[in-house]
């Protein structure tokens, strides 16, 4: 059965966020800057390691938000390139003992050529269809790295013990603040840089495929190369974040890579806001947070606490952390005009 | 004669921006009206205000009962046709499929075999292609099956937005006839918008002439078709 | 080849459980345009709560009836509070309360049944079916279940008035509303049937599973699978998705080499998207062309 059907434009899935409002303001941002650079000075060790998941998972949430937020592409199957990020980083620094810094350009890069090539087949497919094969690929990574021939290198179900490296340099402070200013530099520069991507040429491309595609492809845009670089860029940023994970919890397994985790970046980018680069971090903290206050609240019912307070978050910003930030901009605006 | 459609000061926005900039104008029982004016004039919105499909304030009165705190699907069933523009065609559906949703709200099955019956007298074209999907009908067929569809509510008021648009002239020509046959035997009100002023004129008793958003000019249509500093002005022929 | 015939089989037996979870995906996919993450859990609570009523000693197919009226209020009450509030807000944000409701459901009945695993009682018996091992006499009646819900989806569907409204209100809703169908009632109506229809499908379900509040997990990734495979706009194409599915999985676990149970799902998954490659609409589902 075939039928032509004329429709309009049709709703995007992806809203259009303008590229100025991808931001924060410089003074903001130079508020927050401090802040990280701060608090762990006066924090203790375990709320150290929890400031630098905080931004590991940013780093990820701030990897589906190019791809979702930047091109229009949903995806369901970060976690899988969160995984072999990981597994690239463990595999390089216990069994070839090279230097973990190191291994973090070469995690982002075998996830860029992984998802540069997922990306291919994935062209020809959009919104539920996308959803579910990258959730397809979620689901098989666990599977395939328990596989029996790679055992050797991947240790199988008991995955791999990564060791933490200490602060270079003699430098004075303890290994967990060391990986968090070490985390801190390398999330600022892919921070920036994914910035600078979306202003791009490139950036550009992301945004016009994502709010139409055949408008886009019209107007002379690649819109075969420039989706799958989307994904290539995305998995390569979620490679260096999974990488960094390794390293900050020292341990690599294939359950800790489930669909799960791929859930979580997905309402991470929702509770920050899609497309607006800056709410990573905020859906970061809820994916860290969240649950642990679910659990505070009720252990029984940590489930159905956690879905109440989700619930609770978009009924009132159903657009995500953007819409607080862009009430306030506007207070703010006002205050000056007054 | 009395007032079927009374609207007070109607202003709608898109947004932050204001479309309509308080438009007032009556429309009688069992006449025929056209609005005319320009692209972005403000046409399509006063028809979309009139049933609630965008935000409004100002007062919208049909046969005495205030439509705007109704939902759109309320207002229909009041007996207001709304022919949209591109005719919101269910094009996945069958020609007699589209008719029987225009029927949808009544309960009267025989009446809406009859009322069926009596579409495919009006428009034979649409007789013959009952059981095809209809899009694949051609512009000119799918602004009838719309009219159609339309009269199938047995409105009071029929709101048509551009039917000429993207027809050759003769269907066009064809589709007039038909509609001032409907108005005049069905005892149909129309409002009608047209970018095709000239044609609207010869069609309608009474004319609005609107212009960003507010009423310009109204008068009966053969006034206003045979002044020419109107014509000249404001509808360009 | 007797292996083959038999896997064929088997994997009949097992894509009719995928057929019916389908049918209520198609369902809810016609009515809101997504998927409905939430909607095994939902299909799980239903069962439970039919469970609860045979316990207090209500029999199979009373319980049944009171359920499946039960899960279409119930889902008409989802809809109405949790859902509409939320129709103009972004889909994403939609699919993250899908989440949200999954994270609710399965939680609480938890809470309230606990998670070891139950017997549920069948009411087709099952003893081979036709001498066959491998279908039993349940698994054809599911077949059968399956078969006539979706007659009566179709029969819903073309032939009556409502259906039609359904359909308009799901195909173009500002031309439904102009036509004086109120689109919002529905939606809710939507979820109303694809949670009855979802309740049905765990009750039958449930014999071949066991009832325990993860019983769906699996389960309604196939039948979104299968739903996409068979193109997610026919309830038919669903069903037949539903049992080429089963099948796929089946043979894949048979004859791929390497393949144990964990990475079945992953090889069936792949299989479909290369089938959706070539047919990005699915199987039988309407091929929409797009303009700008």
């Amino acid at each position: 059965m075939s039928a032509i059907e004329n429709v309009a434009p049709e709703d995007q899935p992806v809203e259009a966020v303008p590229k100025r409002a991808m931001t924060i303001g410089s003074g903001t941002s130079f508020v927050v800057l401090l802040l990280l650079l701060i608090v762990p000075l006066f924090a203790k060790n375990f709320i150290i390691f929890q400031l630098t998941m905080l931004l590991i998972y940013g780093l990820a949430v701030l990897a589906l938000n190019i791809l979702t937020g930047g091109s229009g592409q949903f995806s369901l199957g970060q976690s899988a390139f969160y995984a072999v990020g990981a597994y690239t980083t463990a595999v390089l620094m216990e069994h070839l003992n090279i230097n973990y810094a190191l291994t973090l350009p070469i995690a982002g890069l075998v996830c860029f050529a992984f998802g540069f090539l997922f990306g291919q087949p994935a062209l020809r497919l959009s919104g539920v269809y996308l959803a579910l094969a990258t959730f397809a690929l979620a689901t098989a990574m666990p599977q395939l790295l328990k596989l029996n021939f790679l055992e050797h290198w991947t240790g199988g179900v008991q995955g791999l013990v990564v060791t933490k490296p200490d602060a270079p340099f003699g430098l004075p402070m303890s290994q967990d603040m060391w990986l968090y200013y070490f985390t801190l530099a390398i999330t600022l520069a892919i921070y920036i840089f994914s910035v600078n991507l979306l202003r791009s040429r490139s950036g550009r491309a992301f945004m016009a495929i994502r709010d139409n595609e055949i408008a886009a492809s019209a107007m002379g845009v690649d819109v075969a190369l420039y989706k799958t670089l989307a994904f290539g860029v995305s998995a390569g940023i979620t490679g260096v974040a999974g990488g960094l994970g390794a390293i900050a919890v020292q341990f690599v397994a294939p359950d800790s890579y489930t669909i799960t985790l791929a859930i979580s970046l997905f309402l991470g980018m929702v509770v920050g806001g899609v497309g607006w680069l800056p709410g990573s971090i905020i859906g970061s903290a809820f994916i860290i947070f969240v649950p642990n206050i679910a659990e505070g609240i009720s252990k029984g019912l940590s489930g159905a606490v956690f879905g109440v307070l989700l619930f609770l978050i978009i009924f009132l910003v159903p657009h995500g952390a953007r819409q607080i930030a862009i009430v306030g901009q506007q207070l703010i605006g006002k205050l000056r005009k007054n | 004669m009395t007032a079927l459609l009374n609207i007070k000061d109607l202003r709608a926005y898109y947004g932050q921006v204001q479309a309509l900039h308080g438009l007032t104008f009556s429309l009688n029982e069992g006449s025929l009206t056209t609005l005319l004016g320009a692209n972005g004039a403000g046409k399509t919105t006063t028809l979309r205000a009139i049933c609630n499909m965008v935000r409004s304030t100002g007062a919208v009165e049909f046969e005495g009962k205030p439509l705007t705190s109704r939902s759109t699907e309320n207002i229909v069933r009041l007996g207001i046709a709304h022919v949209p523009q591109g005719r919101g065609t269910f094009t996945t559906m069958t020609v007699e499929e589209n008719l029987q949703l225009g029927a949808i709200t009544r309960k009267d099955q025989a009446g809406i075999v009859d009322d069926i019956e009596r579409m495919y007298t009006h428009f034979p074209v649409l007789k013959q292609r009952h059981t095809q999907q209809a899009g694949t009908l051609s512009g000119g067929e799918q602004q009838m099956l719309a009219v159609a569809r339309a009269l199938m509510l047995r409105p009071r008021l029929m709101l048509l937005d551009e039917p000429s648009f993207g027809l050759a002239p003769l269907v066009v020509r064809d589709l007039f006839k038909i509609l001032g046959k409907i108005n005049r035997e069905d005892k149909v009100s129309i409002l009608v918008v047209e970018q095709n002023a000239q044609l609207a004129l010869e069609l309608a008793d009474h004319a609005y002439v609107i212009e960003t958003g507010r009423i310009v000019m109204s008068g009966n249509a053969k006034d206003i078709a045979n002044n020419e500093d109107v014509r000249k002005s404001y509808l360009g022929y | 080849m007797e292996l083959f015939t038999n896997q064929i089989l088997a994997g009949i037996a097992t894509g009719a459980i995928y057929a019916c979870m389908a049918l209520a995906v198609v369902m809810i996919y016609q009515a809101i345009d997504h998927l409905n993450f939430a909607q095994g859990e939902m299909a799980m609570f239903s069962t439970f709560i039919s469970w609860q009523l045979m316990q207090v000693g209500v029999p199979y197919w009373g319980a049944f009836v009171l359920t499946l009226v039960f899960s279409f209020i119930g889902g008409i009450a989802i809809e109405r509070i949790l859902f509409k509030p939320l129709t103009k807000a972004p889909i994403l944000t939609n699919v993250a309360g899908f989440i949200a409701l999954f994270a609710i459901i399965n939680s609480s009945a938890g809470l309230i049944w606990d998670f070891t695993i139950k017997q549920y009682p069948t009411p087709f018996g099952s003893s081979p079916f036709l001498g066959s091992q491998l279908i039993s006499t349940h698994q054809a009646g599911m077949i059968g279940v399956t078969v006539l819900l979706l007659l009566a989806l179709y029969f819903f569907f073309q032939y009556t008035r409502m259906g039609l409204a359904m359909r308009a209100a799901a195909s173009l809703p500002e031309s439904a509303r102009l036509v004086g169908i109120n689109t919002s009632w529905m939606i809710a109506l939507g979820w109303g049937m694809a949670s009855a229809i979802g309740a049905i499908a765990g009750m039958l379900i449930a014999p071949v599973v066991f009832l325990e509040p993860n019983m769906m997990g699996g389960v309604l990734i196939y039948g979104f699978a299968a739903a996409v495979l068979g193109g997610l706009t026919s309830p038919f194409g669903a069903v037949v998705g539903g049992f080429l599915v089963g099948i796929f999985e089946n043979l894949a676990g048979t004859y791929i080499p390497g393949v144990g149970n964990e990475l079945k799902l992953p090889i069936a998954l792949a299989l479909i998207i290369s089938v959706l490659v070539v047919k990005p609409a699915g199987l039988f589902g309407r091929h929409i062309v797009k303009r700008v």
